[in-house]
């Protein structure tokens, strides 16, 4: 009875390259990507963990990574998918709340998605670097 | 068997069959989702103040009950959440026999990783 449905052949939408981008499309496609780096960033914190809970010589060799330029741009990389995967998150559970549906919130909500996980980025890591003093 | 009546004839005829899991896999991404908002902000906020500590204040931090408590309910959601959005996306993406060995691969993985950080946090917090 599912071979009769199987092979059929089913209808295909167009390719999404056909497609003008726009900022709902951009910022969707954006929660899905980041939701995929920020599941190989939960990696490094279990790495961190685990290299804390090895001793401080694996946690030294950890430290040293991320101290390291390649390591910064990481955590930089980390810093604003997570603030735009939390924003776009947050503007998500309004949706299923029930709010911000008007064509003309969609565009509010999404350029102050945009705005704020950049702001927050920036924020974060000022002050960052004012606590710690930027001691290299 | 009174859900079947309300099947469409054509489903019937396919046997297309139900919608499977209905709800729950969207319910416990917003759940998980509401959870990581506090979890998350903590978690960002203790490292941007922690950034510069040597090994032994670091591990002061993660050792104080109230981290230890946190960073266990961070993990749970962290990979539950993780896990629910990455297959989504292996469904919509992959298909056949690399559908599945992925989909296996990324629940066995989430699991695996948050039972490690887990581990690492209670050795953590009992005593390195």
């Amino acid at each position: 009875m599912i071979t009769v449905s199987s092979r059929r052949p089913r209808p295909l939408s167009p390719n999404i390259q056909i497609y003008r981008p726009q900022l709902t499309s951009v910022l969707s496609i954006a929660n899905r990507i980041t939701g995929l780096a920020l599941s190989v960033y939960a990696v490094g914190l279990v790495i961190l963990l685990v290299a804390a809970a090895a001793g401080p010589g694996s946690y030294a060799t950890l430290h040293s990574f991320i101290r390291s330029w390649v390591g910064q741009v990481l955590l930089f990389g980390c810093t604003f998918c997570f603030f735009l995967h939390f924003c776009g998150g947050i503007r998500h559970l309004a949706w299923d709340a029930g709010y911000g549906f008007s064509l003309r919130a969609i565009y509010t909500s999404g350029w102050a998605v945009v705005a704020v996980s950049m702001a927050l980025t920036v924020v974060t890591w000022v002050a960052g670097i004012v606590l710690a003093g930027y001691s290299r | 068997m009174s859900g079947t009546h309300t099947r469409s004839p054509l489903g019937r005829a396919l046997g297309l069959g139900s919608a499977k899991s209905g709800v729950e896999h969207w319910w416990l991404e917003r759940v998980s989702a509401v959870a990581l908002v506090p979890l998350t902000v903590w978690f960002a906020a203790l490292i941007v103040v922690h950034a510069s500590d040597d090994y032994a204040a670091f591990i002061a931090w993660l050792k104080t009950p109230v981290s230890t408590v946190l960073m266990t309910f961070l993990l749970i959601a962290l990979f539950h959440h993780a896990a629910l959005g990455l297959q989504v996306v292996i469904e919509d993406y992959l298909h056949s026999w690399m559908k599945i060995a992925a989909l296996i691969a990324t629940r066995l993985g989430c699991v695996a990783l948050a039972v490690a950080g887990i581990l690492a946090n209670l050795k953590i917090a009992f005593g390195v």
